[in-house]
């Protein structure tokens, strides 16, 4: 135990991968009438909660623990998934069918993808970072519907009938390794020294310059980070879906990834991670209410916000995620 | 020429309509500092209660689009009330974001619950004819003209932001809330009390916006389901920020440099308008921060 | 302790979910995939009906014989809330937990393109009654559609126009969010232009569900003097368009596609779509007995009259179950065959597929006089 404690990154792995084996076993074993308990619906559910986790996480970096406020985040998702999609669809007709060729292809665009959405990211935020509060949520929110009208007039990227024909090459394995890459990454970034002064600029922006840290320089850095990763997010969301359409990125589904954040609770990264979870789950599981549906969920995120209002996990975390306690001690001397 | 005159005139028009949005936003911001997204919302409420109440007034008063207004807005102020009672006052002294999530969470419940069909239902409606549609041309060569609809917008907007101007300025509660926009602590210091105002402004707000519901009935004459009110609010919501959050007449213009650029940019490249608009907006905010007529305030360490 | 206690209970709760619906001896699921919330409810709401009357009514004739045993369906509609996502999930949901033996859905093609792909693969026929892009039936062969496509209709509209109509110019105004607004505005122009006509306006506009102030785009295409005014948008926008043109003084005829067919066209527009001419599937003053039942069965249940959206799920869900009771098996490579082979006549007509599972089927012709739909021609493929 006492292992696990000092490599937290170890402990996160283990974690999930256990959570992995238990999810995979579920979907194997005939438990119920000879079927198993998780069908291809409940896995397709847990493969969109990790692409929302890893959105939800990163989007976090910034409006959380940066304490800037961005409404864009689906901006970003676009490029990446669009970038992706054109790599291994239109341009290289890659298929499923021989994984050795496919899989490093993907990876190869969706890690493209990522890196041309965090290029989309320094053009956003490299000139509005010096703006202060909602200004940025003005512009962030003015280019996530600037990228989707270019999408939309776009005849090559099939315009508004969608991009479809996309290889289904997200599984519940992709999901698994690239959420759990992505959160022990962000994670890690935000217990280095860059995180403490994230949250310095959080806390006090004139404090954190009189200490010497270039305030615009950090939030300009942690805003591309943050769209890289929604770019890939974006690109793992179309090798799901099989099928893009501009609409799948409005600004509607910023505000998705806003309200799964500050349910979570925006400081906290088990924060990012319960709240995509519950409420990715939760308007599926009113399914059988009808149009009803989209009048409870509401009401749930007013009562949940009303009653814990710093997030289901306010300021705590997993004990999976804290910092190791080795460091922790080097920063107490 | 004709078509540039003509272009400022559809730019005016629907700027009208985004001014009685924005300044409910920019009020309740610059009070609170609450982006209240369910204020879009309300406008559509607004525009609903139009729909309902208009063939009621018509036949109590003989005639329809005066009373309706004044019964639309006093409802949408009353729904205005209630929801900062119910929603927003428990989250008063908390973060400003989780303030910022419940406004989301009672926009999205406006939205579907009005489009139950026991409500308001999601089908298209005919918004009823509060006064006929006549086209009146402006005399010279160039082919423009104007609709008494036209005329009527633009002239209900113009008193109802006059009104707004003296109520905020010379009335009592308006200059309280003006010092509460400035400096809430000190104004409660000085024995303001906190919870009128701010009642205050979620009910003149949200009244504004009602007008702007049955304005935007009888210029466009249809329903198209509850969730109408999403894009004139976002674009509203936007020009106030243009204009400079939390400041009232930044707040007029900024909505009609948003009407106006919007249609000028259509006119230009119609497929690309819509992004133009935004376009615009990041441009003009890079340049002054603090939106065209917010002040610029410098920060106290 | 605690956490176990949390984790035996989240166990639970799944298996909970996991059990419930077990077929019942002679009742299997159909699904409906359809927008039921956000702002394109109306047409989910509309398919919706269409298809349960189609059910009901395939019900109350004894359903189909499945190995000897009388089965009756149970139709299960799901919400996609007009997003590709949400589709996919519901479509999942049907397939691996209802065990549904085929999908109607769902209206918007971005949606139907999410869900092909998951019933294709698990092998489950879907047709959707009004997804009008053409790559809908291309996701694979147990992909159909109930309606004519995009290329089609565009040009017969463009055909009438110039031929019928002996038009010689014309502006467009269309949505390009949406592909069927789009895919209708571009076969007009080609096929207005390959036959000599001018397009001397060709103006877009964003997403119809979000628009209503169109004066810009028709201001611009005023000066240009068009004879004609081509609109492939629903009808809400259509008759919103047609308002602010008229109180603009731009008095020239207009027409548009399958999207006008709707009472509450005339209702929005009143008297500025008056003498608008559009394509549609089927005319309500066709006097065949089929179309008459339905207008008069439909307008008694829901209290309105049928639009295009609620005969084609009718239509739709109709030419599933009568395959399905031809095929005799709830297997869905049965079904799908039985599709492909389909003679069904239905309220739009009588259906017959061609290689890519679209169907070849005649559009009528249609014009709003007096504020009454009015039967003008019909044009076959």
């Amino acid at each position: 135990m006492t292992f696990l404690r000092t490599h937290r990154t170890m402990a996160t792995v283990i974690a999930s991968v256990l959570a992995y084996v238990v999810i995979k076993l579920l979907s194997i074993l005939p438990l119920v009438n000879g079927e198993p308990l998780l069908n291809a619906y409940y896995i397709q559910l847990i493969i969109l909660v990790g692409i929302n986790i890893v959105m939800t996480v990163s989007l976090g970096m910034v409006n959380g623990f940066t304490g800037q406020f961005s409404i864009g985040h689906a901006g970003f998702m676009a490029v990446g998934a669009y970038t992706s999609a054109m790599i291994t669809t239109v341009w290289l007709h890659t298929s499923t069918a021989n994984p050795w060729v496919g899989y490093p292809v993907f990876i190869v665009a969706i890690l493209a993808g990522g890196l041309l959405a965090a290029a989309a990211g320094y053009l956003v935020g490299a000139p509005s970072l010096r703006l202060k509060g909602d200004y940025l949520a003005i512009v962030t929110l003015s280019a996530n519907e600037l990228i989707r009208t270019v999408i939309r007039v776009t005849d090559a990227l099939g315009g508004p009938r969608g991009l479809g024909g996309i290889p289904k090459f997200t599984t519940l394995e992709v999901v698994f390794v690239f959420a759990i890459v992505s959160v022990v990454l962000m994670r890690n970034y935000l217990f280095s020294s860059h995180g403490r002064s994230m949250k310095a600029i959080r806390d006090s922006e004139i404090a954190a310059e009189s200490t010497g840290i270039n305030t615009t320089r950090q939030k300009v850095f942690v805003f591309v980070f943050s769209a890289f990763f929604a770019g890939v997010s974006g690109g793992v969301f179309a090798h799901l879906l099989q099928f893009i359409h501009p609409d799948n990125f409005s600004f509607v589904k910023s505000l998705e990834y806003l309200i799964y954040l500050y349910v979570g609770g925006s400081t906290s990264i088990s924060g990012a991670i319960v709240g995509p979870a519950i409420f990715t789950l939760l308007p599926e599981l009113l399914r059988g209410l009808e149009s009803w549906r989209m009048v409870i969920y509401p009401l749930i995120l007013i009562l949940t916000m009303i009653f814990r209002t710093e997030g289901i996990m306010g300021l705590k975390e997993f004990s999976f995620i804290l910092i190791p306690q080795r460091q922790r001690k080097e920063v107490s001397v | 020429m004709g078509q540039f005159l003509q272009q400022l005139i559809n730019g005016i028009q629907i700027g009208s309509i985004y001014a009685l949005i924005a300044l409910g936003y920019t009020m309740v911001y610059g009070i609170v500092r609450l982006i209240n997204f369910a204020h879009a919302d309300i406008f559509m409420f607004g525009a609903y209660m139009g729909f309902f109440l208009a063939p009621v007034m018509a036949k109590v008063f003989g005639g329809a689009f005066i009373p309706t207004i004044i019964a639309a807005m006093l409802i949408t102020g009353l729904l205005g009330f209630v929801m900062e009672k119910l929603a927003y006052r428990p989250l008063r002294y908390k973060s400003r974001l989780s303030a910022l999530i419940t406004a989301l969470g009672v926009s999205i419940f406006l939205e579907n619950f009005c489009a139950m069909p026991f409500v308001f239902g999601p089908t298209f409606r005919a918004f009823p004819d509060l006064i006929v549609a006549k086209n009146i041309p402006i005399p010279g060569n160039l082919g423009l003209s104007v609709s008494n609809v036209l005329l009527l917008d633009i002239g209900v907007s113009v008193i109802l932001m006059v009104l707004l101007f003296w109520f905020v300025n010379k009335t009592l509660i308006g200059k309280q809330m003006r010092a509460v926009a400035f400096d809430k602590p000190t104004a409660s210091l000085m024995g303001i009390n906190i919870d009128v105002v701010i009642s205050t402004a979620f009910i003149v707000g949200p009244a504004l916006a009602g007008a702007g519901g049955i304005l935007y009935g009888t210029t466009y004459g249809m329903l198209a389901s509850p969730f109408l009110g999403i894009w004139p609010g976002l674009k509203a919501f936007i020009a106030a920020v243009l204009g400079g959050i939390g400041n009232i007449p930044g707040a007029v213009l900024g909505a009609y440099i948003m009407g106006i650029s919007e249609a000028f940019a259509t006119s230009v490249n119609s497929n690309l308008g819509y992004g133009i608009a935004f376009a615009i907006l990041i441009g003009i905010l890079l340049i002054r921060p603090s939106g065209l007529l917010g002040k610029f305030m410098p920060e106290k360490v | 302790m605690r956490r176990l206690f949390a984790i035996i209970l989240v166990c639970a709760l799944i298996a909970g979910v996991g059990v419930g619906c077990k077929a019942k001896t002679g009742v299997v699921n159909l699904g409906g995939i359809f927008c039921m919330t956000g702002g394109s409810a109306t047409f989910g709401t509309s398919s919706k009906n269409g298809a349960t009357m189609a059910v009901e009514e395939f019900n109350t004739a004894g359903g189909a014989m499945v190995g000897g045993v009388k089965t009756t369906i149970n139709y299960i509609n799901e919400d996609d809330a007009g997003s590709p996502e949400v589709g996919a999930s519901a479509a999942q949901k049907l397939i691996n937990q209802d065990k549904v033996i085929g999908i109607i859905g769902a209206v918007m093609s971005k949606v139907s393109l999410a869900v092909a792909p998951i019933a294709q693969a698990a092998g489950v026929p879907e047709i959707s009654p009004t997804s009008t892009n053409a790559t809908v039936t291309l996701v694979g062969d147990y992909i159909f559609r109930a309606c004519f496509i995009d290329p089609f209709q565009g040009t017969v509209m463009a055909n009438y126009v110039y031929n019928t109509l002996k038009l010689k110019t014309a502006a467009v105004l269309y949505d390009n969010g949406n592909d069927y607004n789009k895919g209708l505005a571009e076969f007009f122009k080609a096929g207005f232009e390959k036959n000599g006509g001018k397009v001397v306006a060709y103006e877009a506009f964003t997403d119809e569900d979000k628009t209503v102030d169109y004066k810009a785009q028709l201001t611009k295409i005023k000066a240009t003097n068009p004879e004609f005014l081509y609109l492939p948008n629903y009808y809400g926008s259509a008759a919103l368009i047609l308002k602010q043109a008229r109180e603009m003084g731009l008095n020239v005829p207009a027409g548009g596609g399958d999207g006008w067919d709707s009472p509450d066209l005339v209702k929005i527009g009143g008297a500025a779509v008056e003498g608008g001419v559009f394509s549609n599937h089927f005319s309500k003053d066709d006097k065949s007995p089929k179309v008459q039942d339905f207008v008069a069965k439909y307008t008694t249940k829901y209290g309105e009259a049928p639009d295009a959206l609620a005969a084609l799920a009718y239509d739709a869900a109709g030419l599933f179950l009568d395959a399905f009771k031809t095929a005799g098996s709830i297997k869905g490579s049965d079904i799908r065959d039985a599709m492909k082979k389909t003679t069904f006549v239905g309220i739009s007509g009588a259906y017959k597929f061609d290689e890519n599972r679209d169907p070849i089927k005649s559009a009528v012709i249609i014009k709003i006089v007096n504020g009454q739909q009015t039967y003008v021609a019909t044009v076959n493929p």
